[in-house]
This record gives structure tokens, C-alpha cells and sequence, in this order.
């Protein structure tokens, strides 16, 4: 019998267990547990496409450019005119299959392709009120709220020499700013270096 | 650093495109009938203006789709952009010489 896939971290190998930092610190880092993350092209301009996803989902395809939808367990982010990236944050291994099949069956032979990509992925969590300014030195996006448009708001660029898709959680009148931040799998580790050493000089310390 | 305006989301920076060269040179539609210098100018020449340049452009860190810019090759100014497969629209550029 094959033995059973183990899905690890992108940074299992750097003990973060046990290493958060304090609540009041100026910027924390966290990475999330292997997102379950689904590609998705089709047309927005198909009424039958957008009603069949809405419908699978239970949450409407944000269509303005920059923009993510969220409920309490999904959010989908736009990356282009006919393409969103669908994450969940459950640990659950199964969860990415389910999803990725009940949107096969809702879009049956619609022009579209479902593609699961999750374990390519990273998302590490950046929050506290100098993440922007430690996100802002490897990044060209303006994060100011007046040009990047605040929570719900997404964006893909890069970080360094890493490309990156940024999703903003909250503001930072709400306790945040808070931002996740996913990129490849296989820079995960570079980009956990580059911004601990980013955000060195906001630890007080 | 350019602020180029990516048809799909918006005003970015430079740093997230590639540029793709030249735009509007059509591959021959009779290939076979090609000289050999036919086929220098269609792989090798390039038109290289002083003022108005079209050009392709891929949006590489950001959405990824390819789309037409006008530039000006003096002032780096980018005139329009428009979409793959159209014509450019009409301008009034600067003329250097």
C-alpha cells in the first residue's frame, strides 16, 4: 500500500511552532497552514459561467479588477479578467479535491478550466501596524489606503525578486493593517528571510 | 521608473512588465516564397524611431496578459495602450526630427 501523502508547510523545516510573536508587536509574521487554493478561468461576460460559480460557491466572483470576495471560510481573489484564485484555510487535505469537483459538476461544459494549485502555494500572514512599511520596501505597490483601495482589496506584484499576490485583510482603523501574502512554494523560504530581516528594525529591539 | 498603465489593473510600475518588442510585425503569409533577406527583415530588423514607438508589453508579475503601448522614445511617455490585435489609435506625437 502507498503509503499516505504527508502535506507539510513550506516552512516546516524552520520550527515556527511556538515562535509568534508578542500581540503588540510592530510587525508579526505567521505562515498559514498549506492553503487549499483552486485556480479558476472562465468568462466573465457568461451569464451561465458566473451563475454556476456563484452558485457552487455560495459567494458572488468579484469582477472589478483588484478586488476579493470573503466569507468566513473562502476567499476569491481576482488575478486577471478571467481569472481568480479560490483559498480556504482548512488543514483538511481533502477539502481542496471537494472543492475543485463541486465546481467541475456546477460548471459541467461551460468554457472554463479548474485547476488545483494549492500545494504550490505559501501564504504567510503579515500584520501589525509597520507591515505595510515592511512590505513597501521590496514591493511598488503604494498601500496607502487612498491608492490601494484597503481591506478586500488584492493585488499581484512582487516582493523582492518574488512574485507575489497580496490580499489585504483589514484596515487599519479595524486593528490592522493585516495582509496575506502568497507566493510560490519554492520561494517560501527566501521570502520568510527577506522580511524577518525587513521587519528587524521595527522590533525595538 | 515608468508607471505603466496595464489595461486590466491599472497604473503600475515598471518592474512588473516585460517588454515584447516591436508591435504589429505580421508573419509572412506565404512563407515558402521568402528570400533569404525577406526573412532578415521579418526575424532580425527592427524599426528603431526617435518619438513615437508601438510596442508589446506582458503584464509578467501581475495579471499576465499582453497588451499594445504607445511610447515615446524621447520622453518614455506612454501614450495609449491598447489591446492585442488592434490597430493604434490615432495620435498626435511629438516629431524630434
Amino acid at each position: 500500500m502507498i503509503e499516505t501523502y504527508l502535506r507539510q508547510n513550506a516552512l516546516a523545516h524552520l520550527g515556527l511552532e511556538g515562535r509568534e510573536p508578542s500581540s503588540d508587536a510592530a510587525v508579526r509574521l505567521h505562515e498559514k497552514s498549506l492553503p487549499t487554493a483552486v485556480n479558476l478561468r472562465g468568462e466573465k461576460d457568461d451569464p451561465t459561467f458566473l451563475e454556476a460559480v456563484n452558485g457552487a460557491l455560495g459567494l458572488g466572483l468579484p469582477v472589478e479588477p483588484n478586488t476579493a470576495a470573503q466569507n468566513e471560510t473562502l476567499a476569491i481573489l481576482w488575478l486577471g479578467p478571467n481569472e481568480w484564485l479560490l483559498v480556504r484555510h482548512d488543514v483538511s487535505p481533502e477539502a481542496e479535491a471537494q472543492l475543485s469537483a463541486s465546481l467541475r459538476d456546477a460548471l459541467g461544459d461551460i468554457h472554463s478550466a479548474v485547476t488545483e494549485v494549492g500545494e504550490s502555494l505559501v501564504c504567510i500572514h503579515i500584520s501589525g501596524p509597520r507591515a505595510a512599511d515592511v512590505i513597501a520596501k521590496g514591493c511598488p505597490l503604494d498601500l496607502h489606503p487612498s491608492a490601494f483601495g484597503g481591506a478586500g482589496h488584492c493585488a499581484q506584484s512582487h516582493l523582492s525578486k518574488t512574485a507575489i499576490t497580496l490580499h489585504q485583510l483589514s484596515n487599519e482603523d479595524e486593528g490592522g493593517p493585516d495582509y496575506d501574502l502568497y507566493t510560490r512554494r519554492s520561494f517560501a523560504d527566501y521570502l520568510w528571510r527577506w522580511l524577518s530581516d525587513a521587519a528587524r528594525e521595527y522590533s525595538g529591539g | 521608473m515608468l508607471l505603466i498603465s496595464c489595461p486590466h489593473c491599472g497604473p503600475r510600475c515598471e518592474s512588473e512588465f516585460a517588454n515584447g518588442g516591436e508591435a504589429h510585425i505580421e508573419r509572412p503569409k506565404d512563407p515558402e516564397t521568402l528570400s533569404d533577406a525577406d526573412w532578415a527583415e521579418f526575424v532580425f530588423f527592427r524599426d528603431n524611431p526617435k518619438g513615437l514607438v508601438l510596442e508589446r508589453w506582458n503584464h509578467a508579475q501581475g495579471c499576465r496578459r499582453w497588451f499594445n503601448a504607445a511610447r515615446d522614445s524621447v520622453t518614455y511617455e506612454i501614450l495609449a495602450v491598447y489591446p492585442m490585435g488592434s490597430p493604434p489609435p490615432a495620435l498626435d506625437p511629438k516629431r524630434y526630427v
